[in-house]
């Protein structure tokens, strides 16, 4: 269980990380064929163009993220540093030469943002600890020599716990601020991939995946009200809630060039389709507090992606890339438990094959954020939309380290 | 390969020592100023809304959110010093009050019950002892109850007075010695920067009396005044300028501020003139009752002394006004009585009619009401003329605002208004002038809190107005308890509205105040 750890990203919570090796291209990898057994998160139609019979990796990466926060009309600064660890065990089985077999495993989802308890944004969130884990068993087909399908079934067990102030304003006798903790754990949903890989002649392959929208429905999730004052700790016992966070579908269509032995490119285009994400609602059992509604009025966002590789001997690779990652949060709804805007991310890594059949990926990715000045509109007090807002500046980077062994 | 390997490893090392993010203008005190003001030893003077005063009473935690003691926090960024308070470390228990010799002279603090949805004194018995005296000066010299002449009066706070009335318990508490002046005790804290916002008291405790004191315009006398007197302008103006003299004598810069009208504040807002709907009243049979066997009488009655308008018919589907007593009327307790008695259904209740509605009518829009009338409105009055009554008029009559007219300190009649505007305006002239006199930033408290009748929208969206609490505006509510003093939100409001003169008048650049992270009203869960 100590590998859920915590998952960062600047505070999104999809987490690009998922292949150290196409992770240093850029996380492109969806028309990437015969790498290595990566290829079941990027496209479940690969699998079948790997060419051992047993393919493996694993991989982990530390992701360290920073985000800062000021506003000089009221003097507040804040700051927040948080470290995730998203990881991957993918196996492939070429069971015949048409048809394989894989089983992922992979963590696309995670958010952790702590920021000081009590901070100037803390009837917004003083925490967040998301945490999923897919397992998605896989098969590919190969209709004809060039052109492969493939298919995953995805399962995702998750939990969330999340933290806030009351209220801008709310305190016990003692002066200590009242909030409370949702906390779920165990949540499961089902989802499911589609993917088609093809080489279009002997260079050029193409690559198309779409992943399912899957909505982690948390239901009977513990509610803990701390330090709230005596006239209200009769009528706000602790309790339970529901909630539903949903986890948005993916399209990604991308092309790869082998240019020759030694060269490739990729280029990945991912739509997001966040609009699902219309607002973090949760209900909660005791009629007195109600039902929560946080607008979130996600847009459905873009990334561009684009990688290479470098390939001059058997025992040695290296690769760089880079993306383009357009934010889902709209003006207005920037909420500090995902303050996040444009990233633009550099890539790179190098892969050495110990034996031919044992392989070590080290990878090292930078995210850059403008500085950017946002709000919060949506919070409602006694009625009114009251605003929370300032300037904010994110960082990210990660050094990740990933094995492969095929066979 | 090797030439790869250390390129890659140098590459992560690069990245992973430039990520801290950076602001283009990054905020830290060094962007705060302190403009043209030097604010090492900033001192407060006023009356209660400087001391910190709120939901009837001073206590511990709420002195804390004075608005002098909230600006010093800010001014600490610019180079502010040490700010001290006067002590209430004796109010062990935050109940506020006040004990003379151990006896309670004033009440505890208003809370909410929940139990009952009221404001009450919270139970229990004050801790703070007049008598326990710090003798010391404070840069908050803000004294609860003073007026302007008050300042410098020498034996304000000498305890000899205490029982007397003739000085102030708050001041006793801390006056250096016992003829000491508030004034002498702040000027000895050396101010370099200094707050006034005296003048409320010379026309509010008219006011909050409902208008039972006199309105002393053109006697000099101030040994004459009454407690809930109207100071003349003049002796204000005096005052004032003795005040400002002696505080800008060393070259303290300042900032004054100007009087609200007592129509921005919930203690004279909250209590409409017409709240006795017929459910209010008991039903329709009762308001039925009432119309027959008093009111129609008492307007045939006025009618013959042509004062008919002064009395309506109660409308059972309508909310109808208040009975008031008007001492601005014409008395005609001797003519109700003769006319009534001349009616052989009246004349047994002639001299009853006679002395209670000689000066009596319904409310009108203009009147105002205090906010404890409605703790009054509807209970039987324990007036001993009334035990006699014959039925049914014995258990109709004698209910207070309905069929008992609310003694005068319920009510400011319009002509009460007048004269408090009047007295208002002046002051607020006499502030204005002599600090524009003497370069001082002026905060416009007056203007400030009439925007909040209609309400002021804040930089983050948040609307505030000058409601008293009402159970949907816990989050909003600037007043306390009191219904004029403001709680801690309200003086941080206040707070950030003297930031902005400052600012403004002396070219500084001092952070405001988020309002709406400051507690408002105490609920209770019981009492």
């Amino acid at each position: 269980m100590s590998l859920f750890a915590t998952q960062a990203f600047a505070g999104g919570h999809r987490i690009s990380m998922q292949g150290q090796r196409q992770l240093a291209m850029g996380h492109t990898g969806v028309a990437v064929i015969g790498q290595n057994a990566e290829s079941l998160f990027f496209n479940p139609a690969s699998g079948v163009f790997l060419e051992d019979k047993w393919s493996i990796s694993a991989g982990m990466t530390a992701l360290v993220s920073d985000i800062r926060f000021q506003n000089s009309l009221y003097n507040w600064k804040s700051e927040t540093s948080n470290v995730g660890t998203p990881f991957y065990v993918y196996a492939n089985y070429q069971v015949t030469d048409r048809f394989s077999l894989g089983l992922a495993v992979y963590t696309p989802y995670g958010s952790s943002v702590e920021w000081d308890r009590d901070w100037a944004g803390s009837h917004l969130v003083n925490s967040i600890d998301l945490k999923t884990f897919f397992i998605q068993p896989t098969a590919s087909f190969k209709l004809t020599d060039e052109i492969s399908i493939g298919a995953g079934l995805i399962y995702v067990n998750g939990g969330v716990e999340f933290n806030r102030n009351i209220s801008r304003s709310l305190m016990d006798e003692s002066g200590n601020r009242s909030d409370v903790t949702i906390d779920a754990s165990g949540v499961s949903a089902w989802g499911y991939n589609l993917g088609v890989s093809a080489k279009l002649d002997d260079y050029v392959t193409f690559g198309i995946n779409y992943r399912s929208r899957i909505d982690m429905k948390a239901e009977g999730g513990d509610t803990k009200f701390n330090n709230m004052p005596s006239f209200l700790s009769q009528a706000y016992p602790n309790g339970s809630f529901d909630a539903t966070m949903p986890l948005p579908a993916e399209l990604t269509i991308g092309f790869g060039y082998q240019i020759n032995e030694k060269w490739l490119v990729a280029i990945d285009y991912n739509r997001t389709f966040w609009k699902a994400y219309e607002s973090l609602t949760i209900e909660f059992d005791n009629p007195l507090v109600g039902t929560s509604v946080n607008p979130r009025n996600y847009k459905d966002s873009g990334t561009i992606r684009v990688g290479a590789q470098f390939e001059p001997s058997e025992k040695f690779s290296v690769r760089a890339g880079g993306y383009y990652d357009i934010s889902p949060v709209q003006d207005g709804y920037f909420a500090p438990e995902t303050p996040r805007n444009d990233a633009l991310a550099g890539t790179l890594g190098f892969t050495y094959q110990i034996t031919p059949k044992f392989g070590v990926d080290v990878t090292g990715t930078m995210l850059y954020f403008e500085e950017t000045n946002n709000s919060y509109n949506h919070y409602i007090e006694d009625g009114a939309h009251v605003s929370f807002g300032g300037d904010y500046r994110s960082s990210a980077y990660s050094v990740g380290l990933g094995l492969s062994y095929n066979f | 390969m090797k030439r790869y390997q250390s390129l890659i490893l140098a590459a992560l090392a690069i990245s992973l020592t430039s990520c801290e993010p950076e602001f283009e203008n990054e905020v830290s005190n060094e962007i705060y100023s302190a403009g043209e003001v030097d604010f090492s030893s900033y001192v407060a003077v006023g009356n209660s809304l400087t001391a910190g005063y709120m939901d009837g009473t001073m206590y511990r935690s709420g002195q804390q959110y004075s608005f002098p003691n909230l600006l010093a926090k800010q001014f600490a960024i610019v180079g502010g010093g040490e700010f001290t308070q006067p002590s209430f470390a004796d109010d062990g228990s935050d109940l506020g009050g006040l004990l003379f010799m151990g006896q309670p002279i004033a009440d505890t603090r208003l809370i909410i019950n929940m139990q009952t949805g009221s404001p009450e004194n919270w139970s229990g018995t004050p801790s703070i002892e007049v008598s326990n005296l710090q003798q010391r000066a404070y840069h908050n010299m803000g004294t609860p109850g003073a007026k302007s002449f008050h300042l410098l009066a020498p034996g304000y706070g000498s305890i000899e007075g205490v029982p007397f009335g003739t000085s102030n318990p708050y001041f006793v508490r801390h006056a250096t010695s016992s003829n000491a002046t508030i004034l002498g005790d702040a000027v000895s804290m050396k101010p370099t920067f200094f707050t006034n916002w005296i003048g409320s008291n010379d026309v509010l405790a008219y006011a909050l009396s409902g208008g039972t004191g006199s309105n002393q315009l053109g006697n000099y006398d101030i040994t004459s005044y009454g407690s809930n007197d109207i100071t003349d302008p003049q002796i204000f103006a005096s005052a004032y300028s003795v005040i400002l003299d002696s505080l800008t004598k060393d070259g303290a810069k300042g900032v004054v501020a100007t009087i609200p009208y007592v129509t921005s504040i919930p203690h004279f807002t909250t209590v409409p003139y017409n709240p006795l709907t017929a459910e209010a009243i008991g039903g329709e049979e009762i308001v039925n009752q009432l119309n027959e066997n008093l009111f129609e009488n008492l307007k045939a009655v006025l009618a013959l002394l042509e004062e008919e308008d002064r009395i309506q018919l109660l409308n059972p589907n309508g909310s109808n006004p208040l009975l008031i007593v008007d001492e601005e009327l014409t008395d005609l307790s001797q003519q109700i009585q003769f006319i009534a008695s001349q009616d052989p259904q009246l004349a047994s209740l002639a001299q009853i009619l006679g002395a209670i509605y000689g000066q009596a009518r319904h409310a009108t829009a203009q009147d105002l009401f205090v906010l404890g009338t409605s703790g009054v409105i509807g209970q039987h009055t324990d007036n001993p003329m009334l035990e006699n009554m014959p039925e049914p008029y014995k258990s109709l009559f004698g209910t207070m605002g309905v069929t008992y007219p609310l003694e005068d300190k319920y009510t400011l009649t319009p002509e009460e208004q007048v004269e408090i505007k009047t007295a208002t305006d002046a002051f607020n002239e006499i502030i204005s002038t002599q600090a524009y006199g003497k370069g001082l930033a002026v905060v416009n408290m007056n203007a400030t809190m009439s925007y909040l009748i209609s309400g002021i929208r804040l930089e983050d969206g948040q609307y505030y107005t000058e409601d008293y609490f009402n159970g949907d505006n816990l989050n909003r509510v600037l007043f306390s308890l009191d219904g004029v003093h403001p709680n801690p939100r309200g003086y941080a409001f206040v707070a950030n509205e003297v930031i902005r003169a400052i600012n403004n008048h002396y070219k500084a650049n001092i952070p405001m105040l988020v309002v709406g992270n400051y507690p408002g009203v105490t609920l209770k869960a019981s009492n």
